[in-house]
Parts: C-alpha cells; structure tokens; sequence
C-alpha cells in the first residue's frame, strides 16, 4: 500500500461561526429534522460504545415521561485520553451548544456536565463559560440551563449507569441493563448522556448539515475523530483526524520508526501487534477507538504493559461483579505466577477462557472489555509473557 | 391487566406477565438457575452473576436474575457456554474464599458450599488462592452476631437487607476493586454502630460470614453441671418455624414436640416466654389505660401519647439510636423474654424453693437481638443476669440434632408449671399485629366489661403482612370507673420491619398522626420472620408461619391474657397489682439514647 498523507480535520475546534450563530441555526429547525441529520450523518458515539446518537435522542424523545435530562460524560478516564480535556478548554461552548440541542430535542430544561475530578482545574474557567453561555440562551429565549457536578475519582463513574448513581449521591455501581438510560437514567428519568466530542459533532451537523461529516470516514464509521496520541511517538498530542485510516497509515504518521505494537482504545481497548498493521482498520469495522492512541517501540515489555493495565482494572473495578472483581485479580496473578515459573505456560490458555468468560459475564464494559487487551497482548506476545 | 409475554426456555414455550424475569419465568417451569446474590425480599442486585443463561443473539450472557422476559425471547439454561462460565464464577469466588468447610458454622446450610458441591469444583488446577493476600477481618465482639469477611462472596443482601428492610444501613459496602468489602461506618465493630442486631441480614447470609454468635456449648455445659437448675422457655414464634430445620413441613405447629425435645435434652424446667406475653400484655395495658386517663382525664402535659410497644429488643435499638427524643413514648415494660427471666429467678425459685444462683435461664428465641438485649445492664432486677443464655430457632435445632432425636416422629408433651400456662393472646405476639390484637382484647374488657366486639375475638383489622397498618376502636358502653373513656375512638397503627417503623415515627415527629398505641415490631412479619429463624424466610414462608400462628390461637380455649390462671396467680400471690412496687423492681425498664451512626 502507498503511503497516504492521513486527513486532518477541523470540526472540532473550528471557531469560525459563533455558539449563539449555531443555536440559532437549530432553533430554526424541527427537532425532526435535527434528528434526520443527525441520523444521515451516521455519527457514532464517541466515548466508547459507538451507539449511533439520532436514536439516543430519538428514544428519549419519544419516551411517555415528560421529565428528561440531557448528561455531559466527561469523566474521561480511560489511560491514555486526554482529548474531552482539550475540547473543554479549547471549545466550552460548543459543548454547551450540543447539550443544548440535544435538550431541544428531547424536551429537557436541565443538563449537566459530569467534570472528571482532576479536571478540577478546569472548572473556574468552564463555569464562566457556562455564564456566558446562559446569557446567550436568555438572550435567545432558550429555557434550558447547565450545571457543572465534579466527579469523584473514579473510573467506573464514567460508566453511564454508575455516573447516575454517583449524581445521586450514591456509590459509583453499574446498574442493570435494561432499563437504558433512554428510559430510566439519572434519577430514573428517560436522559441522554453523550461524551463531550459526540455533543461537539452533534452540534457541529446541526450547523453544517450532515453531508460534510458523512462524507468523511468509511460506511461504518463516519465522519472524524479526536486522537489522542501517546506512547513512543515524537508528536504526542490532540488530532482530528478523518476515520478510516489503517494502523500502518497511522503508524507512519506517529511512529517513531521502531512501532512494534499500537494500543488502540486505552487500557480497555486492543492491542495491535507490527504483523497486523497492515490488516487494521482504525474504527466500528476494525478497531474501536474512544480516541486513545498508544505506541509501543521495542524497548516496551508487553508484560509490563499488560500488568499495568491489569493492574489499572483491578483497582478500578467497583467490585461488585464477581468476574470483574475476581477476574482482574486472578489475571495479574496468573500472568505474574507464569512470568516467575510458578505456574506452566499453559495456564495462559486457561487464563485465555477465563477472560472470555469475564467478556461475557461481567455486569458492565469494564469487566467486558478486559479481554480486549489481555487477550490481544497474551495472543500476539506470548513469548514475552513466559520469559 | 398486564400485558402477557411469550417466549421460550429451553425450548419450551411460556407465557409471563410483563415484568417477570428469565429466573421467575424458568421457575414456573421447573427449570432451576442457580442464585447467590438473589433474595425474594430484596431488590434485584445481579452482581453475582451465577445465574447467567444464553439468550439468543445476545453477545453476552444475561443474569436471567435481572433480566426481564420479552417478547420472542429463545433462553438456553443449559450449554456447555453457561456451564463454562458458572464453574469459572464459583472458582473465581472459592478463591477469594477462606473455605474451610468443615469448622464453618454453615457448613451444610451454605448456599456457596452447595453450588461448589453441584457443580463439583475441584481442588485441582483451579485458580491462584487470593486468601492469603488479603487481610480479611474477624469482627466477634457483638454478643449478638459475628461477621467474618473471609467467608463473604460480596453479594450485598445483608446491605440491601439493611437498607431497604431496617432502613438502619448499618452495613455498606467499602472501597473498590479487589479490596471492596462489606463494612461498618468507619469500619467500626458492630457493636459500636446503629445496628439494631436484628439479624435480617444474618438471616439471608447465603455464606458464613454473618452468622449469630452461638451459646451452644455454654448451654450443653449448664444442662450437664448437676449443680444448677437449668430453666428454659420458649418465645411465640418458635413453635411455627423449628420444624423447617428438622424435616417438618413449613407452616405446622410444633409446640407439643418442642417441648418433648427440650425435656429430653435435659432441661429441668421446659416453661412458655408466652405466660410473660400474656404478663405483658396485663402490664402494658394498664400503663395504656393510665396515660390515657392522666391524657383525657387530668390533663397532664407531661404523658407521652402515643405509647409505642417495647417487647422487640431491635426496635427498642433503633429508636435509641434513630428516635431518642421518643424514649419516654415507649411502654416501660419489659420484653417478655426478660419479664420471664426477672421473674424465674425471683418468683420461681421462690415457689420451687431453688437457690436462685444456682439457676441457669435459657431462652429459645426467633431473634439475635435478644442476645443483646438480655446482655443490657439493665436486665439483672432478680439480683443476677436475668437471662443467662439466649438460643435462636435455628441453635435449638442444631441442639435437637446433635441428640440424636428424631424430631418428628416425638411424642408431643406439656409445658412445666408454673410459669408455662399461657392462652391464645400471647401465641398471636409472634405474628405482627398480635401485640395489638392481644391487648385490645384485654384492653377493651377492662373497661366495658363486654368482650371486643369483632367475630370471635379475631380483630383482622390489625392482621395481615401490609407494612403499616392503622385501626381504630370505638369504645362504648364503659364502666363507671372508665367513663372519661365513654365515645373515645382509640386510634392505633401496627408496623412490621424498620422501614415501616420510620414511617410511623415520622409521620408520628411531623404532627400528621394522632395515635394513641402503636405497635412495632423490627422484623419483617413479626418475630415469625425473626433473624434467628430457620433459613431461607420469605414472603411466603412468613405467610405460612402466619396462619399457623392464627391457628393456633382459636384452638386454644383460652384467648385472652386476664383469664390466664397463672397470671391471675401470680399478681395474687406475688406481684399484688399491675404497675405496682414489685413489677415496676421486676418488669419495667428505662432506655438510653444513642448515636445515629
Ligand atoms: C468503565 C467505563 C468507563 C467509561 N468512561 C467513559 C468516559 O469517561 N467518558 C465517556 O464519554 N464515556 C465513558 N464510558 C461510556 C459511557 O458509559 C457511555 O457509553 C457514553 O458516555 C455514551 O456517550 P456516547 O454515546 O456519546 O459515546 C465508559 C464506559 C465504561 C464501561
Ligand atoms: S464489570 Fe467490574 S466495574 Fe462493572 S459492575 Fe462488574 S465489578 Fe463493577
Ligand atoms: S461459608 Fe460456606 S463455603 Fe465457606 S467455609 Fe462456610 S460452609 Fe464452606
Ligand atoms: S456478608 Fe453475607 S450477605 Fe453480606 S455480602 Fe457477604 S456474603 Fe453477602
Ligand atoms: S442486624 Fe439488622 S440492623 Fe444490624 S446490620 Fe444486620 S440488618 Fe442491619
Ligand atoms: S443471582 Fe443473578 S446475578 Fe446473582
């Protein structure tokens, strides 16, 4: 394959028309033909699960309770991503401007913006933002306003379920699912909860219309997306780049000439060794990614990178599921046993099951995605793993 | 009506109301799933995740616990990938887990034990044993219940059970990841905390890490020592739930065999808690009576209206704790447990002519918090400690076993005298509602001299399992001496398990209430759903002590507590007048308040 330059894109952090420019453009429009654009533009969820947003806030809109709410996740916790952190900064508003579309749309008059607790540094700045915001919407007529709730530290609360519980002043626990928020989310009214970028991209079709953002990407994964981009790379950083590139297009952009393996998707994503570069889409049709981008050179040991994760997951589950809480802890065990020879190589592969079985029997994507990178590293390092 | 839904399980169709989960659903057809975190009382927590079945083009495996039935569904219970994945569950919880069956006080009785033993886990290349880097906590300084966080799979019911029956949240989960654990409010003993030691969470502890402090030894060595004079007695609701531990149906009476086992494991003195109800009530009544009339009558403003019943030691701790600046509205009578015990070692051994240090007081009781309770410094009016020993339902049994009687098939046989008479009001203590039921009985002869004016005696207003329950009597026709009583409309309420009892308490605080009696009682159903009864005790099972209960009140040919000869006796003989000098030394007690955390 030739090499092609990757496209960058500026949806994002383009200020050229103003927030109160955008929510005028909305406010022209039927929330049906919000919806529709939102749907024709094919935008996914950006922090993690990929559910396409027009059904989210069609759902939510549709629901018999009239009570709604309109929910910022931007507890941005996953190792490795620090993009919501930068569209907080750079662009407030624009979230503003997608909660307050989105609110439009379902009919709720109050949002929140759920602030990872070590963003605590970014709240006075955000909150006189939020000011501002709330005179353009006075000005406007608009009845809709935001509050800013700072969360608590942990990881599991950007968890959408465990974030509800977590407003409600309760422990940080996943729900069961079903109910979906769209039915019963914070204080178990129908709520859209959307991470900071989708809210920005939402905000942006409803500007543009959605032909500019489908034309970009592939059929699976429209539009672009914010990377962020760590590791062993000599342009670590924030980019908007359009979806469907490969790992090894990617990696020729960001590597530093010795990439042997690329994290794609954070602690909970996969890993993707050299051999599979080539083969690799970056999005739904491949890899998802909720923006985390880490390489490895072959300085790394995948061991010490797995254990760190491991041991990231074992602290980080809320703990109530048993093949999450247990899960973790017998998989950094188990891979520290085999790595000291107290237990055979072929303990990987039970190993291997029981990370399957977590995958499909955890109560929620913590304890499911796991495997994502256990078995991911364990299958294409194994080597690294035993000696 | 709601809607219907159809769907398949294993292959077979079934038709649920909506709402009903994949778990309910299977049940009706006799598929079982097995649970760990799933209690019938209790909200659905689905963190256990045993119950997982295949549903179908799902990705992963549902907790059919938690999963409602919809329309179409097609449910396997049974592949290789459910069973793959419950072992790999159970492995992964007997890894964190102190197992060592053989001294544990649940072995045979554990729900852990019996899915390691279903799904025959083996010791083989199973998982990395994790008890050794933890650092798991023994708490043994409650007299009522021990926790033991080696034995704990974390499923929360004791928290749920806490919360949402007690609304006491004494217990809470702590900390996250590998280190979450069950704890206290700052991690402090149980004993120091709101926990009321009623026990409900001990009682649906599917392992051995809650489990009631246990005086079976103590007891054996009492009974065996030839120098002291062993009594027992035996509380309402003991008689409709011992048989559930020793192959009886749930729901039959066991009155007659109890006490043929208690002779036969060498009790000396096999008396009835129920001769104290019936005591208690004569007790309690007349305090009511005398606060109405210092009320109505001589309009002091210092009576404290609505009195509240005193006979569950677990309410009498939640109030402490949650209600202090309503102490002075409960009864200061006694819980009949300790009326029984005050009174074996002072009127007892009087009329027996026994040294009363040389009695030992046994108590078989449906509740761990008169484990506590008998421990309170309070309760040592004879001279000594009241009750020496308090035994749940379920160490009788275990006592029972140990033997070697074969329960059901014993011969049935009378209580001792004295001090083992007793009459259809106070077998009804057991169930809630029977403390009210009981005293209006009385209450209302006493001063019309006419009999409660409902079908046989049965006041079903103040029965049932709702969790609040009001009920008002108009008295007419009184005696002269009552006559301030003449037309008054006695207001009363009943509430069962904690939460119930806030919500009287609350409405009772904010003005929105005008009661005159109120009756709570701490645990779910009364002391028939007791934290120290047989175990599994649900909706259903409490129904069934219920109505045995109720049962065994109208067969009994007395039903109310004044006709009963021994107590008419005993205030002959012994206590001359109720509320008099000798009961208020004996019978009534004081209160203390306490922290709210
Ligand atoms: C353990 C865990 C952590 C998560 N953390 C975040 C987060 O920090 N930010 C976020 O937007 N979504 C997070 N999610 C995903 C949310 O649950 C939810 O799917 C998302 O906020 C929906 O927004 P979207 O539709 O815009 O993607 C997390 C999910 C899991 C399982
Ligand atoms: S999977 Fe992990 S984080 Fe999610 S509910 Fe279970 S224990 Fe908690
Ligand atoms: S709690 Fe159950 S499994 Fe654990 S040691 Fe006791 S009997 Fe065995
Ligand atoms: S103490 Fe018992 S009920 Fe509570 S979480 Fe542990 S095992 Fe479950
Ligand atoms: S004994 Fe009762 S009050 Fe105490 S922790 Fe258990 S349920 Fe709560
Ligand atoms: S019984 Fe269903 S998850 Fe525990």
């Amino acid at each position: 394959m030739s090499y092609t330059q990757l496209k960058r894109v500026d949806l994002i952090f383009d200020t050229e028309a103003t927030t109160k420019d955008i929510l005028q453009t909305a406010w022209s429009k039927t929330n049906e033909q919000i919806v529709n654009e939102l749907l024709e533009s094919g935008l996914k969820g950006r922090g993690g699960a990929g559910f396409p947003t027009a059904m989210k806030w069609k759902f939510t809109s549709e629901q018999p309770e009239k009570e709604r709410f309109v929910i910022c996740n931007a507890d941005e916790g996953e190792p490795g991503t620090f993009k919501d952190r930068e569209i907080l900064f750079k662009v407030p508003q624009k979230v503003f401007g997608g909660m307050a579309v989105c609110a439009k749309v379902i009919g709720a008059t109050q949002g929140f913006v759920y602030l990872r607790g070590e963003y605590r540094f970014l709240l006075k700045e955000l909150q006189k933002q939020l000011d501002d915001f709330h005179g353009i919407l006075k000005d406007l007529g608009i009845n809709f306003s935001i509050s800013i709730v700072m969360g608590s530290g942990a990881y599991i609360c950007g968890e959408e379920s465990a974030l509800f519980e977590s407003m409600e002043g309760k422990r940080g626990e996943p729900r069961n699912k079903p109910p979906y928020p769209t039915i019963a989310g914070f204080r178990s009214k129908p709520t859209v909860i959307n991470n900071v970028e989708t809210l920005v991209y939402a905000f942006m079709i409803t500007k543009h219309g959605a032909k500019k953002f489908k034309d970009l990407g592939t059929a699976d994964s429209r539009g672009s997306k914010v990377f962020s981009i760590s590791g062993d790379t000599p342009k670590a950083g924030i980019y908007e780049l359009e979806l469907g590139m490969t790992v090894e297009q990617f990696v020729e952009e960001f590597g530093d000439g010795d990439t042997k393996a690329v994290q794609v998707g954070g602690a909970s994503g996969f890993c993707v060794p050299r051999k599979k570069f080539k083969d690799t889409i970056i999005g739904f049709e491949g890899v998802p990614t909720g923006g985390s981008m880490m390489l490895f050179n072959s300085s790394r040991s995948m061991y010490n990178v797995l254990h760190n994760y491991l041991e990231f997951f074992e602290e980080e589950s809320c703990g109530q599921c048993t093949p999450c809480r247990v899960g973790c802890q017998q998989l950094m065990k188990g891979i520290e046993a085999v790595k000291k020879g107290k237990k055979h190589a072929a303990y990987l592969e039970q190993l291997m099951k029981l990370s399957q079985t977590m995958k499909i029997t955890a109560k929620c994507g913590l304890g499911q995605s796991v495997a994502n990178s256990f078995s991911s590293i364990v299958e294409n390092f194994k080597e690294e793993m035993i000696y | 009506m709601a809607k219907n839904i159809n769907l398949k399980i294993d292959g077979i169709t079934v038709s649920v109301p909506e709402g009903t989960t994949i778990l309910e659903a299977a049940r009706q057809l006799n598929i079982q799933i097995p649970t760990l975190c799933y209690h019938e009382d209790l909200c659905i927590a689905g963190n256990c995740r045993v119950c997982v079945v295949e549903l179908k083009g799902a990705r992963t495996l549902p907790a059919s616990c938690a999963m409602p039935a919809a329309e179409g569904m097609d449910v396997l219970t049974n592949t290789l990938k459910v069973r793959t994945a419950r072992k790999h569950i159970i492995e992964l919880l007997l890894s964190e887990h102190n197992a060592q069956c053989t001294t544990c006080y649940k072995n045979g009785k554990c729900e852990l034990q019996n899915l390691a033993s279903e799904y025959k886990i083996s010791n083989g290349e199973t998982f990395i044993d994790l008890v050794p880097s933890k650092n798991y906590q023994i708490d043994a300084y409650s007299p009522s219940i021990i926790k033991d966080d080696s034995k704990c799979i974390r499923c929360q019911r004791c928290v749920r059970t806490c919360e949402e029956l007690q609304h006491v949240s004494a217990l809470g989960v702590a900390y996250k990841g590998d280190k979450m654990k069950i704890s206290t409010f700052f991690e402090n003993p149980m004993f120091e905390v709101v926990c009321t030691n009623c026990g409900q969470c001990v009682n649906r502890c599917p392992t051995g890490a809650l489990i009631e402090r246990n005086y079976i030894d103590q007891v054996w060595d009492a009974i065996y020592d030839e120098n002291t004079h062993v009594v027992v007695q035996t509380a309402p609701a003991v008689r409709v739930a011992l048989g559930e531990d020793l192959g009886v149906d749930t729901g039959e009476i066991v009155t007659g065999k109890m006490v043929t086992a208690l002779k036969r494991l060498g009790f000396n003195s096999v008396l009835d808690t129920d001769f104290t109800a019936d005591l208690t009530i004569i007790e309690e009544g007349n305090e009511l009576l005398t606060r109405l009339k210092r009320a109505l009558v001589d309009k002091d403003p210092n009576v404290r209206l609505p009195m509240a019943t005193s006979c569950s030691p677990g309410w009498i701790k939640f109030i402490e704790h949650t209600y202090p600046e309503y102490l002075d509205n409960l009864s200061t009578c006694k819980s009949p447990q300790q009326m029984f015990g005050a009174l074996a070692k002072t009127y007892y051994a009087q009329k027996r002519n026994i040294d009363p240090a040389k009695i030992v007081s046994v108590s078989i009781m449906p509740c761990t918090a008169k484990k506590f309770e008998a421990d309170r410094p309070e309760m040592r009016s004879s001279g000594f400690k009241d009750v020496d020993f308090v035994l749940t339902t379920r160490e009788l049994a275990v006592m029972i076993k140990q033997a070697g009687l074969d329960f059901a098939k014993l011969p049935e046989s009378d209580y001792d005298s004295i001090m083992g008479q007793s009459t259809g009001a106070a077998v009804i203590f057991g169930a809630t509602g029977g403390v009210m039921e009981a005293a209006l009985r009385t209450a209302y002869e006493v001063v019309t001299g006419r009999e409660v004016p409902f079908d046989g005696l049965n006041i079903t207003a103040v029965r049932g399992m709702d969790g609040v329950r009001e009920a008002a009597i108009t008295i007419d026709g009184t005696k002269p001496e009552w006559n301030f009583l003449e037309g008054v409309t006695l207001k009363t309420v009943v509430a069962h398990g904690l939460v119930n009892a806030k919500k009287v308490m609350d409405s009772v605080r904010d003005g929105k209430a005008d009661y005159h009696f109120i009756e709570i009682m701490a645990c779910p159903g009364g002391c028939l759903g007791g934290g120290g009864q047989p175990v599994p005790t649900n909706k259903e099972i409490r129904e069934k002590r219920a109505k045995a209960i109720y049962q065994e009140d109208t067969g009994k040919s007395i039903r109310k507590s004044h006709e009963n000869p021994e107590v008419v006796g005993i205030y002959a003989e012994f206590l001359k007048e109720p509320l008099g000098h000798k009961s208020h030394e004996l019978l009534h007690t004081h209160y203390k308040a306490r922290q709210r955390y």
